[in-house]
Protein backbone atom coordinates (compact mmCIF):
# COMPACT_ATOMS: atom_id res chain seq x y z
CA UNK A 1 0.00 0.00 0.00
CA UNK A 2 1.42 3.70 -0.97
CA UNK A 3 2.05 5.93 1.81
CA UNK A 4 -0.23 8.69 2.47
CA UNK A 5 1.89 12.09 1.37
CA UNK A 6 -1.28 14.33 1.45
CA UNK A 7 -0.71 15.53 4.62
CA UNK A 8 3.45 15.90 4.12
CA UNK A 9 2.03 17.99 0.28
CA UNK A 10 -0.16 20.29 2.57
CA UNK A 11 2.67 21.01 5.32
CA UNK A 12 4.89 22.12 2.62
CA UNK A 13 2.49 24.29 0.51
CA UNK A 14 1.84 26.09 3.93
CA UNK A 15 5.48 26.67 4.41
CA UNK A 16 6.02 27.85 1.47
CA UNK A 17 3.29 29.97 1.40
CA UNK A 18 4.82 31.45 4.77
CA UNK A 19 8.30 31.81 3.58
CA UNK A 20 7.68 33.34 -0.01
CA UNK A 21 4.70 35.69 1.22
CA UNK A 22 6.93 38.74 2.13
CA UNK A 23 8.68 38.49 -1.26
CA UNK A 24 5.55 38.31 -3.68
CA UNK A 25 3.81 41.68 -4.57
CA UNK A 26 0.73 42.77 -3.39
CA UNK A 27 -1.48 41.75 -6.14
CA UNK A 28 -0.37 38.40 -5.95
CA UNK A 29 -0.97 37.64 -1.98
CA UNK A 30 -4.53 39.08 -3.18
CA UNK A 31 -4.85 36.43 -5.50
CA UNK A 32 -3.20 33.53 -3.74
CA UNK A 33 -5.91 34.40 -0.91
CA UNK A 34 -9.02 34.66 -3.01
CA UNK A 35 -7.60 31.14 -4.63
CA UNK A 36 -7.36 29.48 -0.82
CA UNK A 37 -11.44 30.70 -0.12
CA UNK A 38 -12.58 29.77 -3.70
CA UNK A 39 -10.39 26.54 -3.04
CA UNK A 40 -12.39 26.07 0.42
CA UNK A 41 -15.90 25.97 -1.89
CA UNK A 42 -14.79 24.06 -4.08
CA UNK A 43 -13.28 21.13 -1.83
CA UNK A 44 -16.88 20.89 -0.28
CA UNK A 45 -18.48 20.68 -3.60
CA UNK A 46 -16.09 17.89 -3.94
CA UNK A 47 -17.42 15.66 -1.38
CA UNK A 48 -20.80 16.82 -2.93
CA UNK A 49 -19.63 15.59 -6.34
CA UNK A 50 -17.92 12.47 -4.95
CA UNK A 51 -21.94 11.28 -4.28
CA UNK A 52 -23.20 12.34 -7.71
CA UNK A 53 -24.48 15.38 -6.29
CA UNK A 54 -24.03 19.00 -7.95
CA UNK A 55 -24.57 21.98 -5.73
CA UNK A 56 -25.73 24.74 -8.17
CA UNK A 57 -25.81 27.01 -5.16
CA UNK A 58 -23.16 27.22 -2.97
CA UNK A 59 -23.02 30.79 -2.95
CA UNK A 60 -25.19 30.84 -0.87
CA UNK A 61 -23.15 29.71 1.80
CA UNK A 62 -20.13 31.89 0.64
CA UNK A 63 -22.73 34.49 1.09
CA UNK A 64 -23.65 33.65 4.19
CA UNK A 65 -20.25 33.23 5.57
CA UNK A 66 -19.12 36.90 3.83
CA UNK A 67 -22.00 38.99 5.63
CA UNK A 68 -21.55 37.14 9.03
CA UNK A 69 -17.61 38.12 9.24
CA UNK A 70 -19.53 41.70 7.76
CA UNK A 71 -22.04 41.92 10.20
CA UNK A 72 -19.62 41.26 13.41
CA UNK A 73 -17.00 43.58 12.39
CA UNK A 74 -19.68 46.11 12.21
CA UNK A 75 -22.03 45.50 14.39
CA UNK A 76 -19.75 44.09 17.26
CA UNK A 77 -16.39 45.17 16.03
CA UNK A 78 -14.51 41.83 15.85
CA UNK A 79 -12.18 41.69 13.26
CA UNK A 80 -10.13 38.94 13.65
CA UNK A 81 -9.84 36.77 10.88
CA UNK A 82 -10.04 33.71 12.64
CA UNK A 83 -13.04 34.63 14.59
CA UNK A 84 -14.82 35.74 11.46
CA UNK A 85 -13.97 32.26 9.56
CA UNK A 86 -15.36 30.74 12.31
CA UNK A 87 -18.09 32.27 12.58
CA UNK A 88 -19.11 32.40 8.70
CA UNK A 89 -18.60 28.40 9.39
CA UNK A 90 -20.78 27.88 12.59
CA UNK A 91 -23.94 30.17 10.46
CA UNK A 92 -23.01 28.34 7.06
CA UNK A 93 -23.65 24.84 8.95
CA UNK A 94 -26.51 25.94 11.06
CA UNK A 95 -28.25 27.12 7.97
CA UNK A 96 -27.30 24.17 5.91
CA UNK A 97 -28.51 21.48 8.58
CA UNK A 98 -32.23 22.77 8.59
CA UNK A 99 -32.23 23.03 4.94
CA UNK A 100 -30.12 19.97 4.47
CA UNK A 101 -33.61 17.63 5.93
CA UNK A 102 -35.21 19.07 2.72
CA UNK A 103 -32.01 18.34 0.35
CA UNK A 104 -30.90 15.10 1.26
CA UNK A 105 -34.19 13.68 -0.22
CA UNK A 106 -33.59 14.84 -4.44
CA UNK A 107 -30.82 13.87 -6.51
CA UNK A 108 -29.98 14.79 -9.31
CA UNK A 109 -31.17 18.08 -11.43
CA UNK A 110 -33.45 18.31 -8.77
CA UNK A 111 -30.83 18.66 -5.67
CA UNK A 112 -29.06 21.51 -8.04
CA UNK A 113 -31.76 23.19 -8.75
CA UNK A 114 -33.36 23.42 -5.51
CA UNK A 115 -29.77 24.65 -4.44
CA UNK A 116 -29.72 27.32 -6.56
CA UNK A 117 -33.42 28.41 -5.75
CA UNK A 118 -32.31 28.87 -2.45
CA UNK A 119 -28.83 30.82 -3.02
CA UNK A 120 -31.10 33.10 -4.85
CA UNK A 121 -33.56 33.44 -2.39
CA UNK A 122 -31.11 35.01 -0.25
CA UNK A 123 -29.53 36.85 -2.60
CA UNK A 124 -33.11 38.45 -3.47
CA UNK A 125 -33.83 39.28 0.41
CA UNK A 126 -30.17 40.82 0.46
CA UNK A 127 -30.81 43.13 -2.42
CA UNK A 128 -33.83 44.24 -0.52
CA UNK A 129 -32.67 44.37 2.51
CA UNK A 130 -31.22 48.32 3.41
CA UNK A 131 -29.60 47.46 6.83
CA UNK A 132 -27.80 44.73 4.73
CA UNK A 133 -26.52 47.63 2.63
CA UNK A 134 -28.78 46.27 -0.57
CA UNK A 135 -27.26 46.13 -4.14
CA UNK A 136 -24.38 48.03 -2.91
CA UNK A 137 -23.12 45.94 -0.30
CA UNK A 138 -21.17 46.74 2.66
CA UNK A 139 -17.63 47.51 3.46
CA UNK A 140 -15.76 45.59 6.21
CA UNK A 141 -13.45 46.47 8.73
CA UNK A 142 -9.94 46.06 7.98
CA UNK A 143 -8.37 42.79 9.11
CA UNK A 144 -6.62 41.81 12.67
CA UNK A 145 -5.09 38.39 13.89
CA UNK A 146 -5.22 37.63 17.65
CA UNK A 147 -5.98 41.25 18.18
CA UNK A 148 -3.40 42.45 16.66
CA UNK A 149 -3.56 45.27 13.83
CA UNK A 150 -1.05 44.03 11.20
CA UNK A 151 1.51 46.66 9.85
CA UNK A 152 -0.33 49.17 6.88
CA UNK A 153 2.36 46.75 4.34
CA UNK A 154 1.46 43.17 6.30
CA UNK A 155 -2.42 42.58 6.28
CA UNK A 156 -2.12 41.08 2.87
CA UNK A 157 0.39 38.96 3.73
CA UNK A 158 -0.86 38.01 7.60
CA UNK A 159 -4.58 37.08 5.96
CA UNK A 160 -2.66 35.13 3.47
CA UNK A 161 -1.28 32.99 6.33
CA UNK A 162 -3.87 32.79 8.56
CA UNK A 163 -6.08 32.20 5.71
CA UNK A 164 -3.62 29.10 4.40
CA UNK A 165 -3.18 27.92 7.81
CA UNK A 166 -7.51 27.49 8.01
CA UNK A 167 -7.31 25.80 4.36
CA UNK A 168 -4.54 23.61 5.73
CA UNK A 169 -6.39 22.38 8.43
CA UNK A 170 -9.66 21.98 6.96
CA UNK A 171 -7.56 19.85 3.54
CA UNK A 172 -6.58 17.87 6.44
CA UNK A 173 -9.68 17.17 8.17
CA UNK A 174 -11.37 16.43 4.99
CA UNK A 175 -8.86 14.59 3.92
CA UNK A 176 -9.27 11.98 6.86
CA UNK A 177 -13.15 12.23 6.44
CA UNK A 178 -12.39 10.32 3.12
CA UNK A 179 -11.01 7.66 4.56
CA UNK A 180 -14.10 6.80 7.06
CA UNK A 181 -16.98 4.68 6.58
CA UNK A 182 -18.87 7.61 6.12
CA UNK A 183 -16.48 9.51 3.62
CA UNK A 184 -16.14 5.79 1.53
CA UNK A 185 -19.76 5.87 1.34
CA UNK A 186 -19.56 8.47 -1.68
CA UNK A 187 -18.65 6.83 -4.61
CA UNK A 188 -21.39 4.09 -3.48
CA UNK A 189 -24.01 6.12 -3.43
CA UNK A 190 -23.06 7.72 -6.59
CA UNK A 191 -23.02 4.38 -8.10
CA UNK A 192 -26.04 2.46 -6.74
CA UNK A 193 -28.25 3.68 -3.59
CA UNK A 194 -30.48 1.10 -3.42
CA UNK A 195 -27.37 -1.07 -2.79
CA UNK A 196 -26.40 1.44 -0.13
CA UNK A 197 -29.66 0.73 1.79
CA UNK A 198 -30.12 -2.96 1.39
CA UNK A 199 -26.27 -3.02 3.02
CA UNK A 200 -27.60 -0.73 6.47
CA UNK A 201 -26.51 2.00 5.51
CA UNK A 202 -28.79 5.81 5.18
CA UNK A 203 -27.38 7.15 1.87
CA UNK A 204 -30.10 10.43 2.83
CA UNK A 205 -28.21 10.45 6.37
CA UNK A 206 -24.60 10.66 4.72
CA UNK A 207 -25.43 13.32 2.02
CA UNK A 208 -26.92 14.92 4.38
CA UNK A 209 -24.02 15.17 6.37
CA UNK A 210 -21.65 16.18 3.58
CA UNK A 211 -23.84 18.89 2.69
CA UNK A 212 -23.21 20.67 5.84
CA UNK A 213 -19.75 20.11 5.46
CA UNK A 214 -19.72 21.55 2.01
CA UNK A 215 -21.44 24.81 3.82
CA UNK A 216 -19.06 25.05 6.64
CA UNK A 217 -16.22 24.79 4.26
CA UNK A 218 -18.07 27.47 1.97
CA UNK A 219 -18.83 29.70 4.39
CA UNK A 220 -15.03 29.63 5.89
CA UNK A 221 -14.28 31.07 1.96
CA UNK A 222 -16.95 33.22 2.11
CA UNK A 223 -15.33 35.19 5.61
CA UNK A 224 -12.16 35.02 3.82
CA UNK A 225 -12.95 36.51 1.38
CA UNK A 226 -14.91 39.23 2.70
CA UNK A 227 -11.48 40.04 4.63
CA UNK A 228 -9.42 39.59 1.80
CA UNK A 229 -11.81 41.98 -0.78
CA UNK A 230 -13.03 44.27 2.26
CA UNK A 231 -16.42 44.60 0.92
CA UNK A 232 -19.39 42.10 0.60
CA UNK A 233 -22.51 42.69 -1.94
CA UNK A 234 -25.56 40.46 -3.05
CA UNK A 235 -23.34 39.17 -5.72
CA UNK A 236 -21.66 36.85 -3.74
CA UNK A 237 -25.08 34.80 -3.50
CA UNK A 238 -25.38 34.98 -7.73
CA UNK A 239 -26.10 32.15 -9.48
CA UNK A 240 -22.99 33.17 -11.42
CA UNK A 241 -20.85 32.69 -7.90
CA UNK A 242 -22.05 28.87 -7.69
CA UNK A 243 -21.15 28.57 -11.16
CA UNK A 244 -17.66 29.81 -11.08
CA UNK A 245 -16.92 27.18 -7.86
CA UNK A 246 -18.69 24.31 -9.86
CA UNK A 247 -16.18 25.55 -12.84
CA UNK A 248 -13.45 25.20 -10.22
CA UNK A 249 -14.11 22.14 -9.04
CA UNK A 250 -14.48 20.34 -11.89
CA UNK A 251 -11.56 22.38 -13.50
CA UNK A 252 -9.49 20.67 -10.46
CA UNK A 253 -11.17 16.98 -10.27
CA UNK A 254 -12.06 15.01 -7.29
CA UNK A 255 -8.56 13.04 -6.42
CA UNK A 256 -7.36 14.84 -3.56
CA UNK A 257 -8.27 17.24 -1.34
CA UNK A 258 -5.12 19.43 -2.55
CA UNK A 259 -6.84 19.89 -5.89
CA UNK A 260 -9.80 22.42 -5.29
CA UNK A 261 -7.05 24.89 -4.39
CA UNK A 262 -4.79 24.41 -7.10
CA UNK A 263 -7.99 24.25 -9.41
CA UNK A 264 -9.27 27.94 -7.52
CA UNK A 265 -5.05 29.33 -8.22
CA UNK A 266 -6.09 28.04 -12.10
CA UNK A 267 -9.15 29.76 -12.08
CA UNK A 268 -7.92 33.07 -10.76
CA UNK A 269 -4.74 33.05 -13.19
CA UNK A 270 -7.17 32.73 -16.03
CA UNK A 271 -9.64 35.24 -14.47
CA UNK A 272 -6.99 37.69 -13.74
CA UNK A 273 -5.08 37.59 -17.27
CA UNK A 274 -8.52 37.34 -19.20
CA UNK A 275 -9.64 40.35 -17.32
CA UNK A 276 -6.54 42.16 -18.40
CA UNK A 277 -6.84 41.38 -21.95
CA UNK A 278 -10.43 41.88 -22.18
CA UNK A 279 -12.66 43.47 -19.36
CA UNK A 280 -15.96 42.93 -21.47
CA UNK A 281 -15.65 39.13 -22.46
CA UNK A 282 -13.40 37.61 -19.60
CA UNK A 283 -16.45 35.40 -19.48
CA UNK A 284 -15.45 33.76 -22.92
CA UNK A 285 -12.26 33.56 -22.31
CA UNK A 286 -13.14 31.61 -19.18
CA UNK A 287 -15.37 29.86 -21.20
CA UNK A 288 -13.06 28.49 -23.24
CA UNK A 289 -10.34 27.33 -20.87
CA UNK A 290 -13.26 25.12 -19.64
CA UNK A 291 -14.26 23.63 -23.12
CA UNK A 292 -10.69 22.53 -23.62
CA UNK A 293 -10.52 21.38 -20.27
CA UNK A 294 -13.26 19.60 -20.68
CA UNK A 295 -11.86 17.98 -23.98
CA UNK A 296 -8.40 17.38 -22.32
CA UNK A 297 -9.20 16.68 -19.20
CA UNK A 298 -12.13 14.92 -17.80
CA UNK A 299 -11.31 14.00 -14.61
CA UNK A 300 -9.86 17.59 -13.93
CA UNK A 301 -6.18 19.10 -13.74
CA UNK A 302 -5.38 16.78 -10.74
CA UNK A 303 -5.66 13.44 -13.21
CA UNK A 304 -2.12 14.74 -14.54
CA UNK A 305 -0.47 13.63 -11.48
CA UNK A 306 -2.67 10.90 -10.51
CA UNK A 307 -1.37 9.20 -13.50
CA UNK A 308 2.17 10.34 -13.57
CA UNK A 309 1.91 8.89 -10.00
CA UNK A 310 0.08 4.99 -11.45
CA UNK A 311 2.85 5.28 -14.62
CA UNK B 1 -37.99 -25.58 16.49
CA UNK B 2 -38.76 -21.99 16.74
CA UNK B 3 -39.40 -19.84 13.83
CA UNK B 4 -36.65 -16.94 13.09
CA UNK B 5 -38.84 -15.64 10.24
CA UNK B 6 -42.96 -16.11 10.53
CA UNK B 7 -44.71 -14.46 7.52
CA UNK B 8 -48.52 -14.35 8.10
CA UNK B 9 -51.31 -13.97 5.56
CA UNK B 10 -49.44 -11.75 3.46
CA UNK B 11 -51.29 -9.46 0.74
CA UNK B 12 -50.01 -7.60 -2.25
CA UNK B 13 -51.80 -6.37 -4.80
CA UNK B 14 -50.08 -4.06 -7.52
CA UNK B 15 -53.58 -2.55 -9.40
CA UNK B 16 -55.53 -5.31 -10.70
CA UNK B 17 -52.20 -7.98 -10.16
CA UNK B 18 -51.86 -10.32 -7.38
CA UNK B 19 -48.56 -10.71 -6.61
CA UNK B 20 -48.86 -12.55 -3.14
CA UNK B 21 -52.39 -13.77 -2.04
CA UNK B 22 -52.36 -15.10 2.33
CA UNK B 23 -48.13 -16.10 1.86
CA UNK B 24 -47.51 -17.82 5.01
CA UNK B 25 -44.56 -19.10 6.02
CA UNK B 26 -42.88 -20.28 8.87
CA UNK B 27 -38.97 -20.61 8.58
CA UNK B 28 -36.51 -22.57 10.91
CA UNK B 29 -33.21 -21.29 11.89
CA UNK B 30 -29.98 -22.60 10.17
CA UNK B 31 -32.69 -24.26 7.18
CA UNK B 32 -32.05 -23.56 3.62
CA UNK B 33 -35.33 -23.05 1.51
CA UNK B 34 -35.73 -23.10 -1.88
CA UNK B 35 -38.26 -20.95 -3.26
CA UNK B 36 -39.60 -21.96 -6.95
CA UNK B 37 -42.33 -20.78 -9.16
CA UNK B 38 -42.30 -19.47 -12.77
CA UNK B 39 -41.68 -15.82 -13.34
CA UNK B 40 -44.42 -13.31 -11.78
CA UNK B 41 -45.12 -16.53 -9.65
CA UNK B 42 -44.61 -14.11 -6.19
CA UNK B 43 -41.14 -15.63 -5.78
CA UNK B 44 -39.56 -11.90 -6.07
CA UNK B 45 -42.55 -10.06 -4.32
CA UNK B 46 -42.41 -12.54 -1.35
CA UNK B 47 -38.16 -11.47 -0.91
CA UNK B 48 -39.02 -8.07 -1.26
CA UNK B 49 -41.84 -7.99 1.27
CA UNK B 50 -39.43 -9.36 4.11
CA UNK B 51 -36.33 -6.94 3.07
CA UNK B 52 -38.88 -4.11 3.36
CA UNK B 53 -38.66 -3.19 -0.29
CA UNK B 54 -42.32 -3.29 -0.52
CA UNK B 55 -45.00 -3.09 2.23
CA UNK B 56 -47.39 -5.92 1.81
CA UNK B 57 -51.51 -4.59 1.95
CA UNK B 58 -52.26 -7.06 4.55
CA UNK B 59 -50.47 -9.67 7.34
CA UNK B 60 -47.12 -9.39 9.19
CA UNK B 61 -43.69 -10.46 9.27
CA UNK B 62 -42.14 -11.72 12.57
CA UNK B 63 -38.31 -11.88 12.57
CA UNK B 64 -37.11 -13.75 15.98
CA UNK B 65 -40.35 -12.52 17.73
CA UNK B 66 -40.27 -8.86 16.55
CA UNK B 67 -42.97 -7.33 13.40
CA UNK B 68 -40.58 -6.10 10.99
CA UNK B 69 -43.62 -5.23 8.56
CA UNK B 70 -42.82 -1.55 8.40
CA UNK B 71 -39.27 -1.01 8.65
CA UNK B 72 -37.26 0.31 6.07
CA UNK B 73 -34.94 -2.10 4.16
CA UNK B 74 -31.89 -0.35 6.02
CA UNK B 75 -33.30 -1.05 9.53
CA UNK B 76 -34.37 -4.71 8.34
CA UNK B 77 -30.87 -4.82 7.04
CA UNK B 78 -29.22 -4.11 10.50
CA UNK B 79 -31.21 -6.77 11.93
CA UNK B 80 -29.33 -9.37 10.41
CA UNK B 81 -31.61 -9.96 7.21
CA UNK B 82 -29.77 -9.23 4.04
CA UNK B 83 -30.08 -10.28 0.26
CA UNK B 84 -28.37 -10.70 -3.05
CA UNK B 85 -29.88 -9.64 -6.03
CA UNK B 86 -30.85 -11.82 -9.47
CA UNK B 87 -29.72 -8.43 -11.52
CA UNK B 88 -25.79 -8.00 -9.36
CA UNK B 89 -26.37 -4.41 -7.86
CA UNK B 90 -22.37 -3.45 -7.29
CA UNK B 91 -20.78 -0.40 -6.81
CA UNK B 92 -19.79 -0.30 -10.78
CA UNK B 93 -16.90 2.06 -10.51
CA UNK B 94 -15.39 0.43 -7.68
CA UNK B 95 -12.96 -1.70 -7.63
CA UNK B 96 -14.42 -5.83 -6.40
CA UNK B 97 -12.16 -4.60 -3.17
CA UNK B 98 -13.31 -1.05 -2.73
CA UNK B 99 -17.14 -2.94 -2.82
CA UNK B 100 -15.81 -4.44 0.03
CA UNK B 101 -14.67 -1.93 1.70
CA UNK B 102 -17.73 -0.37 1.63
CA UNK B 103 -19.71 -2.70 3.29
CA UNK B 104 -16.93 -3.29 6.13
CA UNK B 105 -17.05 0.18 6.62
CA UNK B 106 -20.99 0.09 6.93
CA UNK B 107 -20.95 -2.71 9.28
CA UNK B 108 -18.10 -1.00 11.61
CA UNK B 109 -20.42 2.41 11.35
CA UNK B 110 -23.58 0.85 12.56
CA UNK B 111 -21.62 -0.55 15.31
CA UNK B 112 -20.66 2.69 16.21
CA UNK B 113 -16.66 2.63 14.94
CA UNK B 114 -14.36 3.77 12.89
CA UNK B 115 -15.55 7.17 13.22
CA UNK B 116 -13.94 10.14 12.68
CA UNK B 117 -12.22 10.89 16.49
CA UNK B 118 -11.64 6.68 16.58
CA UNK B 119 -8.04 5.90 16.77
CA UNK B 120 -6.32 2.93 15.69
CA UNK B 121 -7.79 0.22 13.13
CA UNK B 122 -11.17 -1.18 15.28
CA UNK B 123 -11.48 -4.78 14.16
CA UNK B 124 -14.79 -5.28 12.18
CA UNK B 125 -17.55 -6.82 14.12
CA UNK B 126 -18.08 -10.29 13.42
CA UNK B 127 -14.58 -10.65 11.49
CA UNK B 128 -12.22 -9.45 14.38
CA UNK B 129 -10.03 -7.93 11.79
CA UNK B 130 -8.86 -4.58 10.45
CA UNK B 131 -11.50 -3.19 7.76
CA UNK B 132 -8.47 -3.95 4.84
CA UNK B 133 -8.27 -7.34 6.12
CA UNK B 134 -11.68 -8.31 6.40
CA UNK B 135 -12.58 -7.02 3.09
CA UNK B 136 -9.48 -9.50 1.67
CA UNK B 137 -10.86 -12.34 3.59
CA UNK B 138 -13.90 -12.13 2.30
CA UNK B 139 -12.88 -12.01 -1.19
CA UNK B 140 -10.69 -14.77 -0.56
CA UNK B 141 -13.24 -17.07 0.89
CA UNK B 142 -16.11 -16.07 -2.62
CA UNK B 143 -12.84 -17.22 -4.74
CA UNK B 144 -12.41 -13.44 -5.75
CA UNK B 145 -8.77 -12.62 -4.30
CA UNK B 146 -7.58 -12.38 -8.08
CA UNK B 147 -10.13 -9.71 -8.98
CA UNK B 148 -9.53 -7.64 -6.20
CA UNK B 149 -8.28 -4.74 -7.94
CA UNK B 150 -10.27 -4.89 -11.14
CA UNK B 151 -13.47 -2.74 -11.60
CA UNK B 152 -17.11 -4.19 -10.94
CA UNK B 153 -18.09 -3.02 -14.40
CA UNK B 154 -15.93 -5.37 -15.92
CA UNK B 155 -16.23 -8.65 -14.36
CA UNK B 156 -17.43 -11.56 -16.42
CA UNK B 157 -21.13 -11.84 -14.86
CA UNK B 158 -20.73 -15.64 -12.90
CA UNK B 159 -17.69 -13.05 -10.87
CA UNK B 160 -20.57 -10.33 -10.46
CA UNK B 161 -23.24 -12.76 -9.20
CA UNK B 162 -20.34 -14.06 -6.43
CA UNK B 163 -19.44 -10.80 -5.72
CA UNK B 164 -22.78 -9.24 -5.42
CA UNK B 165 -23.54 -12.35 -3.14
CA UNK B 166 -20.43 -11.59 -1.50
CA UNK B 167 -21.09 -8.47 -0.47
CA UNK B 168 -24.44 -9.63 1.38
CA UNK B 169 -21.85 -11.77 3.37
CA UNK B 170 -19.94 -8.89 5.12
CA UNK B 171 -22.70 -8.11 7.75
CA UNK B 172 -22.58 -11.28 8.56
CA UNK B 173 -26.17 -12.17 8.24
CA UNK B 174 -28.80 -14.32 10.24
CA UNK B 175 -30.95 -14.51 7.86
CA UNK B 176 -29.92 -14.80 3.61
CA UNK B 177 -32.14 -14.29 0.93
CA UNK B 178 -30.73 -15.29 -2.67
CA UNK B 179 -32.74 -14.16 -5.60
CA UNK B 180 -31.35 -16.43 -8.66
CA UNK B 181 -28.09 -16.96 -7.25
CA UNK B 182 -26.96 -18.83 -10.44
CA UNK B 183 -29.15 -17.26 -13.29
CA UNK B 184 -27.04 -15.49 -15.78
CA UNK B 185 -24.44 -18.34 -14.72
CA UNK B 186 -23.17 -21.35 -17.13
CA UNK B 187 -24.24 -24.86 -16.07
CA UNK B 188 -21.18 -25.63 -15.17
CA UNK B 189 -20.78 -22.83 -13.27
CA UNK B 190 -24.10 -23.24 -10.97
CA UNK B 191 -22.95 -25.86 -8.89
CA UNK B 192 -19.83 -24.45 -8.01
CA UNK B 193 -21.19 -21.45 -6.75
CA UNK B 194 -23.80 -22.73 -4.90
CA UNK B 195 -21.06 -24.88 -3.40
CA UNK B 196 -18.97 -22.20 -2.52
CA UNK B 197 -21.95 -20.10 -1.09
CA UNK B 198 -23.19 -22.82 0.89
CA UNK B 199 -19.44 -23.58 2.74
CA UNK B 200 -19.35 -19.76 3.22
CA UNK B 201 -22.74 -20.01 5.10
CA UNK B 202 -22.10 -23.26 6.73
CA UNK B 203 -18.90 -21.67 7.92
CA UNK B 204 -21.46 -18.56 9.41
CA UNK B 205 -24.08 -20.77 10.21
CA UNK B 206 -27.08 -18.71 8.35
CA UNK B 207 -30.49 -19.43 7.42
CA UNK B 208 -30.99 -19.01 3.78
CA UNK B 209 -33.67 -18.59 1.29
CA UNK B 210 -33.11 -18.96 -2.05
CA UNK B 211 -35.33 -18.07 -5.71
CA UNK B 212 -34.12 -20.80 -7.89
CA UNK B 213 -35.19 -21.82 -11.46
CA UNK B 214 -33.06 -25.03 -11.51
CA UNK B 215 -34.46 -28.03 -10.36
CA UNK B 216 -31.65 -30.20 -9.76
CA UNK B 217 -30.08 -26.98 -7.82
CA UNK B 218 -32.93 -26.83 -5.47
CA UNK B 219 -33.16 -30.53 -5.11
CA UNK B 220 -29.50 -30.74 -4.40
CA UNK B 221 -29.31 -27.69 -1.93
CA UNK B 222 -32.90 -27.18 -0.24
CA UNK B 223 -33.86 -28.80 2.98
CA UNK B 224 -37.71 -27.56 2.52
CA UNK B 225 -38.79 -26.35 -0.99
CA UNK B 226 -42.39 -23.42 -1.31
CA UNK B 227 -43.26 -23.41 -4.16
CA UNK B 228 -45.08 -20.58 -5.27
CA UNK B 229 -48.27 -20.34 -8.32
CA UNK B 230 -50.32 -16.99 -8.77
CA UNK B 231 -49.08 -15.58 -5.72
CA UNK B 232 -49.72 -18.12 -3.59
CA UNK B 233 -47.82 -20.89 -1.70
CA UNK B 234 -48.87 -24.04 -3.19
CA UNK B 235 -46.70 -26.63 -1.99
CA UNK B 236 -44.70 -27.00 1.07
CA UNK B 237 -42.20 -29.67 1.97
CA UNK B 238 -39.09 -31.26 1.22
CA UNK B 239 -38.06 -31.49 -2.34
CA UNK B 240 -38.57 -34.39 -3.28
CA UNK B 241 -42.21 -34.45 -2.24
CA UNK B 242 -42.64 -31.00 -3.72
CA UNK B 243 -40.97 -31.45 -6.99
CA UNK B 244 -43.26 -34.76 -7.47
CA UNK B 245 -46.56 -33.02 -6.21
CA UNK B 246 -48.98 -33.06 -9.26
CA UNK B 247 -49.91 -29.83 -9.03
CA UNK B 248 -46.34 -28.61 -8.70
CA UNK B 249 -45.52 -30.63 -11.59
CA UNK B 250 -48.29 -29.27 -13.99
CA UNK B 251 -47.79 -25.37 -12.55
CA UNK B 252 -44.34 -24.88 -11.50
CA UNK B 253 -41.68 -27.75 -12.95
CA UNK B 254 -43.89 -28.05 -16.20
CA UNK B 255 -44.34 -25.11 -16.84
CA UNK B 256 -40.73 -24.79 -16.72
CA UNK B 257 -40.13 -27.28 -19.13
CA UNK B 258 -42.72 -26.18 -21.08
CA UNK B 259 -41.17 -22.72 -21.53
CA UNK B 260 -38.15 -24.84 -22.16
CA UNK B 261 -39.95 -26.64 -25.27
CA UNK B 262 -41.21 -23.46 -26.40
CA UNK B 263 -37.90 -21.56 -26.13
CA UNK B 264 -36.34 -24.34 -28.45
CA UNK B 265 -39.20 -24.41 -30.84
CA UNK B 266 -38.42 -20.77 -31.29
CA UNK B 267 -35.09 -21.27 -31.71
CA UNK B 268 -35.91 -24.20 -34.39
CA UNK B 269 -38.03 -22.20 -36.34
Amino acid sequence: MSRDRTPLALGLILAAIVAAGPFLPPWLLFILTLAIARGLVALGLMLLLRAGLVSFGQALYYCIGAYTAGALGIRLGVSDVLLQALAGAGVAALTAWILGFLLARYRGIFFGLLSLALSMILYGLIVKNEALGSTDGLNVLPSTLFGVRPHEGWVRYTVLVAAAGVAVIAALLVHRYLRTPLGRLAPAIKDNEIRVEYMGASARHAIHVKYVIAATLAGIGGALAATTVGHIDPEMAYWTTSGEFIFVAILAGTGSVIAPFLGALIFGAIHTVAYDLSPNTWQMSLGAALLVLIVFLPDGVWSLFARRKAA
Amino acid sequence: MAAILDAKGLHKNFGAVTAASDINAAIERDSVVGLIGTNGAGKTTFINMITGYLKPDRGRIHYEGRDITELAPRDITRLGICRSFQIPQLYASLTAFENMMVGVGVVLRNAGLGGFLSRGRPLVPGHDLPAEEAAARILERFGLAEYRDKNAQVLPGGVRKLLDIALTMVAKPRILLLDEPTSGVSAEEKFAIMEMIMKAVRAEGATVLFVEHDMEVVSRFAERVLAFYDGRIIADGPPEVVLNDPEVKRFVVGGELHRIDEAQGRARA
